[in-house]
């Protein structure tokens, strides 16, 4: 079996490269036959790379230990999701996981493409194939998933393997990789037709068009697999947060921020056929972040907490990134003219302006976050000394550029194309301004200092009430027009335009998300050792320690606490929070209990016991919740988004962008494009 | 001209505090690295910078109070009494021979005063029978987060 999985391996190694040369030599040499069966050969690659995973999860699924990998990532005891999901739980693995993923979409976006974009099509296929060539090597050279263990000659045999971290055994971490990879690995698509739109000189933006729908599958499948990371980090760790600016959170929010950018700005070249340039290097830097992403979680270069096992695998990574990158800034400077824009800002209010500046922040933060995560690389470089930037750095900065963003999110949507006049900004402004001023007014006679909090509600309500009202007065307009009652008349007015109000739902998601990165700045805690009996007020609730209770079963030892809460006098309910041993692998687990509400979370760890005392950890977690439900909302907008809207709505511009006849006239330049 | 000179404001203001934020006060924010062997020859500075010391956990060292817990630091056979006073919770990696990342101040005391400490677990897997060494000791962490 193992010779299978390794032979399909190589074997899709090689017709990666068959792809990539049949493609750009049937482009070259216009031979039609070798770009179809350069084509081909992605198919064949994926039925490869699929043989090669089956093989894989075959052995893992089967606990065929004489395999290296399978010996890792699982024992025999693990349910079957965990063992299916340990095909992505170790270094090996997940890069064979990386190569599926992308052979699948390559096959997808051949398949759906086959009788689109024929001109530029073999450059498409090329540049996926040149990404899935450098991913395949790493698979078969470098960390293969198939190294087996000598059983039968030096060894008798493997009884059982190690077994997945029990930190992992849990649902939302078995399919956040997943989710994560799905993200990183999308961006790929878009990227390739940028550059394979690029290299042929293709007027206009039909790369723009044909890859809207996959940059925001990318995006929401990141969006997904960063938000299931942080539930699963509150919920599970029991560190009592959900995001920490470590190297690795900050790998999977770089190409995030760099998505989130290029998803605003296609729409003023799609619109207005502006800031072509930009767009390029926005959806290169996002791929090359998401390929930066991926070599940072392994390579060992950033101290983690999330430490993958340190490789060598870094070089290769680096080596293709350097190359990578060579090649995008010639193709881009090479190509400069082609991507003149063909209209000028005009107002400092207006869509196109809220539009750069979302840009320009969006990619400020990125750079930030980039400049604190390999800090330590460079100052090691520069003074020989590795020093690391803290959290507080990095809220310092991203707390005022949130807030930044967070009020671009309810004004960009509402300023006009070209100019904004006074008397619209007071008509949309007016009412969820001063709603907002009455709110911060409010909190602050309550009693609330927190400058950035209080900043933060208001801008909150701004937005919210920007959204709502938009919704509202569309669905006023089709209701009296149609006789539609309220809800069908919301529905339809979404469907008109899927893109514009899936996006204020993604927007409201985003609102709600900062509702509840606020409530962190009411935190509270404490940690007491209590004797059966005691007594403890952390916020409005009292917590007294009932009895504490020792257990084990076949799996784990576990101890926990049972605490009763009341809140000012009035009973809640008992908590037990738990603290297990697992015996297999002696690794403990700190089971959290945890009161959720939408006004705040309880949330109580047993952090040992200090003789006949149980050392308590009590934290009050005001808002969590909206994060979650912020996220929901999010992922609702952006499947509405990708939904086609009922009516067509055509751009003036968008299907003239022509170079050939606007730009060498207009501008003077020298000879027509080649093609 | 006059609108791109206020788009240029505009940005120059923003980047401007951008840049201001990410670098008044960088000072605080920034933790060295060092071995505990660095770490005893760094004299009278060892006091004023916060530091990131990295080292095994002494398997029975850990003790635990209310506020606060207390444990060696072991690296190349020196040793580091740590105290823990940080507010969140320990990683449930923190445990007897697992590797510990201790991030704090070092006190005059001799005690260092760690406010964050990360764990990492060492590998369950010795060597195997018949003499082939172990697979590496790839401690199957997170794909990535």
């Amino acid at each position: 079996m193992e010779n299978i999985g390794a032979l399909a391996i190589l074997l899709a190694f090689c017709l990666a490269i068959y792809a990539v040369i049949g493609s750009v030599t049937g482009k070259l040499r216009r031979n039609p036959f070798l770009i179809v069966s350069a084509e081909r050969a992605v198919y064949a690659v994926w039925f490869l790379v699929t043989v090669s995973a089956g093989v894989l999860v075959n052995a893992i699924m089967t606990g065929d230990f004489r395999f290296v990998y399978a010996a890792e990532v699982s024992n025999r005891a693990m349910p079957m999701l965990y063992k299916f999901a340990a095909w992505w739980g170790g270094q090996a693995g997940s890069l064979l996981f990386w190569s599926w993923l992308l052979s699948t979409y390559a096959a997808v976006v051949i398949f759906t493409n086959r009788r689109k974009h024929r001109e530029f099509m073999p450059y498409v296929v090329a540049i996926l194939g040149t990404v899935q060539v450098f991913f395949l090597m790493m698979n078969t050279f470098v960390v293969s998933p198939f190294e087996m263990l000598a059983v039968g000659k030096a060894i008798t045999a493997v009884p059982d393997g190690n077994g997945l971290n029990p930190l992992l055994q849990y649902p939302a971490m078995a399919i956040h990789p997943p989710m994560l990879y799905l993200g990183y690995v999308g961006f790929t698509v878009p990227f390739a037709f940028a550059m394979a739109s690029l290299i042929t000189r293709q007027p206009g933006d039909g790369w723009i068009h044909t890859t809207r729908r996959w940059t925001m599958v990318a995006w929401l499948f990141q969006s997904c697999g960063i938000v299931l990371g942080m539930a699963w980090a509150y919920h599970v760790l029991g560190w009592g947060g959900y995001w920490a600016w470590d190297a690795v959170e900050n790998a999977s929010l770089l190409p995030w921020l760099g998505g989130t950018a290029f998803l605003h700005s296609v729409m003023m070249q799609e619109k207005k056929g502006m800031m072509k340039v930009w767009n390029m290097v926005l959806v290169a830097s996002t791929f090359f972040l998401c390929i930066l992403g991926t070599f940072l979680t392994r390579s060992g270069v950033v101290n983690s907490v999330h430490a993958f096992a340190q490789s060598k695998i870094g070089n290769y990574f680096v080596g293709f990134l350097a190359i990578a990158i060579a090649a995008t800034i010639y193709l881009i400077l090479d190509r400069l003219p082609y991507l003149k824009s063909e209209a000028e800002l005009e107002s400092v209010i207006s869509r196109e302006s809220s539009f750069m500046f979302n840009n320009l922040v969006l990619l400020a933060s990125c750079f930030a976050v980039l400049w604190g995560t390999l800090f330590p690389v460079i100052t090691d470089a520069i003074q020989h000394e590795k020093i690391s930037l803290d959290a507080e750095w990095f809220n310092r900065l991203m707390i005022p550029i949130g807030l930044f963003l967070l009020v671009l999110t309810g004004v960009g949507p509402l300023f006009a194309w070209r100019r904004t006049s006074t008397d619209s900004l007071r008509r949309n402004f007016m009412w969820p301004g001063i709603a907002s001023l009455v709110l911060v007014a409010t909190l602050a006679a309550a009693g609330m200092r927190n400058f950035y909090a209080l900043i933060s509600f208001g801008f909150c309500l701004f937005v919210a009430l920007a959204i709502i009202i938009e919704f509202y007065k569309g669905t006023k307009q089709i209701a009296a027009k149609n006789e539609f009652n309220f809800a069908h008349a919301v529905v339809e007015l979404t469907h008109r335009n899927t893109r514009r109000y899936g996006g204020y739902l993604v927007h409201m998601g985003i609102v709600l998300m900062f509702v509840g990165f606020t409530g962190a700045a009411f935190n509270l805690h404490r940690s007491d050792e209590l004797k059966v009996g005691d007594s403890i007020k952390i916020g409005s609730y009292q917590l007294t320690l009932k009895s504490t209770h020792a257990g084990e079963n076949d799996n784990y030892l576990e101890q926990d606490a049972s605490v009763e809460a009341r809140k000012n006098g009035e009973f809640l309910g008992i908590l037990n929070p738990e603290e297990r041993v697992y015996k297999a692998s002696r690794q403990p687990t700190h089971e959290v209990a945890l009161r959720e509400r939408l006004n705040e979370d309880l949330y109580l760890n047993f952090a040992g016991m200090n003789g006949d005392r149980v050392v308590l950890q009590s934290y009050v977690f005001p808002l969590v919740d909206w994060i979650w439900i912020g996220a929901l909302t999010l992922i609702f907008g952006t499947l509405v988004a990708l939904v086609p809207s009922k009516v067509k709505r055509e751009y003036a511009r968008t299907q003239v962008v022509g170079i050939t006849s606007a730009v060498p006239a207009e501008a003077g330049l020298p000879g027509r494009p080649r093609k | 001209m006059k609108k791109y000179g206020k788009f240029a404001a505009l940005v120059v203001v923003i980047v401007g505090t951008l840049i201001w934020l990410a670098t008044a006060g960088i000072k605080d924010n920034q933790t060295y690295y060092k071995t505990i062997a660095e770490l005893n020859k760094m004299g009278d500075q060892a006091y004023s910078k916060r530091l990131r010391v990295g080292g095994d956990i002494s398997p029975g060292s850990i003790v635990r109070t209310a506020s606060t817990v207390q444990f060696l630091l072991v690296q190349e056979k020196l040793n580091l009494h740590v105290v823990y006073d940080g507010s969140d919770p320990l990683p449930d990696t923190f445990r007897d021979g697992s590797q510990a990342l201790a991030d704090g101040k070092m006190g005059r005391d001799g005690v260092f005063h760690a406010n964050k400490v990360q764990a990492k677990c060492a590998s369950k897997y010795e060597a195997k029978p018949g003499g082939r060494p172990a697979p590496a000791p790839v401690y199957p962490n997170k794909a990535s987060l």
